[in-house]
């Protein structure tokens, strides 16, 4: 195919794809699949800020709740402490977190592979303990919002269509950022590092100056897409906003779509929140021991058999197709 | 008196920690690549040990060995069916390779045994005795000095027989190995069965006294990584030190402090040591 229309085309399925997306829950009368795109909308947008650290940079953190529970428990904390909105509590939320990413980032981004990522893991832990045994931060109870909406700021629907939107119009001003920083200078940065950073390193690349940039922007998007999960639900806990699982569900989503890729992330959230769902649904209360042993299962799989997630096994099937035809 | 007694049994819960944190660092300095189902293996043995105990009445002088040779079993077809394949692989498979093994150990016995605690008769062993005023619980000793002397064991192998030295060759240099006829799979794979033994005894040990259930593993995981990380990564003897160490400070922590911070304490005694010394107390640089 000529280049022209092969990008005309694209274009036009891009069009299609994102009308779909936009159209599709209002066609839909039933709240229980609203709520599930809703959920597939966050669980993108948590995913697709981890990507900028864990995909694009190749710093695999495995403690990125600790923004997320940052978010949440802002927006929830400034309801308890002050009655404010909780969504007034989110810029605060990105605020600590940024500090927390400059605090923490300046020493683990310094480690290697595997002990940046068991880092990661002590420090989200370790916040997980401490906010446990503070009572002011809501302890092991957690802490709430609004038990009745007060005013639209208090983001309180009872339709989950709503949530659909706002979170699919923070994860669009995402998507915007993530592209625009893979064709910047960043991008290549963050490539090369990813790469081989001992030669990136050695062709004048600012390493840590990039890689922290990339935590930064990470760490900031985590927290508002934790600020808008504790709107939409009213509650947090320690296990609800600061257990290890989140993290590692933002860590599979954008695995299985493909790391360091545009829309894998958003691929692999729209294949995993579902499965959780219907498994949860199906399974009722021992549902989330079955969701994780599928979990971990897809992961082993595309460790062993596809470490580029579903965007290698489709550039192979491309590749594939191209030897045969040609 | 009383920190006398809290520095004991310190001494015993660290010599379990220091077992099952040698076969991590024995995985680890081998090939460079962290197992991060440590703490599952380990939760996998204490449920050997459980069952084994409940349904077949075995005594800990079975089910401790039982426990070994199905971790063993359990390591090297770990090794073979993945460890294998991602360890050349990209970052991010070597992390998620092993981290989503651990999610399916845990919540598999999740599902099977829900989350309820379990735990073995406090007096297995015999009763409590009393010793120049220190409290002696016999599962406690019996499982410290064993895990002590298999410590030191597994330490013997390594460094004073013929397949320890071809296992440290393929750790030094896979390649100089190969030429000198050493063919690493075996070796590797016996390090990944002997590394998830370590668990699969300390695991059976620590189910003598500790509570069994399915998320255990997750903050043993953690105290393994501190253990090797304080220790030196690939060094036992180090891990032997250290593992005593955080068992002692761990035991003081929750006299002085509270339980709930013994966790708190001891991570962050591990990222003091990310940062300011990685290579470990003991290890090279």
């Amino acid at each position: 195919m000529p280049a022209a229309p092969r990008a005309a085309s694209r274009l036009l399925l891009g069009a299609l794809v994102l009308a779909a997306v936009l159209v599709w829950p209002l066609l839909i009368e039933d709240q229980f699949y609203q709520r599930v795109g809703a959920l597939v909308m966050l669980a993108a947008l948590s995913a697709s800020a981890w990507n900028l650290v864990g995909g694009y940079a190749g710093q695999i953190s495995i403690g990125h709740v600790l923004f997320f529970g940052c978010g949440a428990y802002a927006s929830l904390l400034g309801f308890t402490w002050f009655e404010w909105a909780p969504i007034l509590g989110a810029p605060f939320g990105v605020a600590v977190s940024l500090l927390l990413a400059l605090v923490v980032g300046r020493p683990t981004l310094r480690l290697k592979g595997h002990y940046f990522s068991m880092a990661t893991i002590a420090l989200a832990e370790l916040a997980r303990i401490i906010v446990t045994n503070t009572p002011i931060l809501g302890g092991a109870v957690g802490v709430s919002g609004p038990a009745m909406p007060r005013s639209v700021l208090d983001l309180s629907f009872i339709s989950p269509l709503p949530y659909y939107y706002i979170f699919g119009g923070v994860l669009g001003v995402l998507l915007l950022f993530t592209w625009w920083m893979s064709r910047s200078r960043m991008g290549f940065y963050l490539r090369a590092i990813r790469g081989q950073e001992r030669a990136a390193r050695s062709l004048g690349v600012p390493a840590e100056r990039y890689k922290m940039y990339a935590l930064l922007a990470s760490a900031g998007f985590t927290s508002l897409a934790g600020s808008l999960y504790a709107a939409m639900l009213g509650f947090v806990d320690p296990d609800s906003g600061l257990g290890i699982l989140l993290s590692v569900k933002m860590v599979i989503a954008a695995a299985l779509g493909g790391a360091g890729t545009l829309f894998g992330p958003l691929v692999g959230a729209a294949i995993l929140v579902p499965l959780e769902e219907i498994t949860n649904a199906m399974f009722g209360g021992s549902g989330t021991g079955v969701t994780y042993v599928v979990y971990g299962a897809i992961i082993v799989f595309i460790s062993r058999f596809a470490p580029g997630g579903l965007a290698e096994i489709l550039s192979r099937l491309k590749a594939w197709r191209a030897r045969h035809a040609g | 008196m009383i920190l006398a007694q809290v520095v004991l049994n310190g001494f015993l819960v660290g010599a379990v920690y220091a077992l099952f944190s040698s076969g991590l660092t024995l995985i680890w300095g081998m090939m460079n690549v962290v197992n991060f189902a440590h703490g599952d293996f380990v939760m996998i043995a204490m449920y050997v040990a459980f069952i084994a105990f409940t349904a077949l009445h075995l005594g800990p002088e079975f089910f401790v060995p039982l426990a070994a040779m199905m971790l063993f079993l359990l390591g090297v077809v770990v090794y073979y069916g993945l460890v294998r394949h991602v360890m050349r692989g990209p970052i991010l498979a070597q992390i998620l390779g092993t981290f989503g093994l651990a999610l399916v150990l845990r919540y598999a016995t999740l599902w099977i045994f829900s989350a309820n605690f379990l735990s073995l008769p406090e007096n297995l062993l015999g009763e409590v005795q009393t010793v120049a005023g220190l409290r002696l619980e016999p599962s406690r000793v019996v499982a410290g000095i064993a895990a002590l002397i298999l410590t030191i064991g597994l330490h013997l192998l390594l460094t004073r027989t013929a397949l320890g030295s071809r296992l440290l060759a393929v750790a030094e240099d896979r390649n100089a190995a190969m030429l000198v006829g050493i063919r690493p799979d075996p070796m590797q794979a016996l390090a990944w069965g002997l590394g998830a033994a370590c668990t699969g005894v300390a695991g059976a040990l620590i189910a003598l006294f500790f509570y069994i259930t399915p998320t255990v593993g997750e903050s043993l995981a953690l105290i393994a990584f501190v253990v090797v990380c304080l220790g030196g990564f690939g060094s036992v003897p180090g891990a032997l030190v250290a593992g005593l160490t955080i068992g002692i400070i761990e035991s003081l922590t929750s006299f002085w402090i509270g339980p709930a911070f013994k966790d708190v304490v001891v991570f962050i005694l591990f990222l003091a040591v990310l940062w300011f010394r990685p290579q470990g107390l003991l290890g090279k640089a």
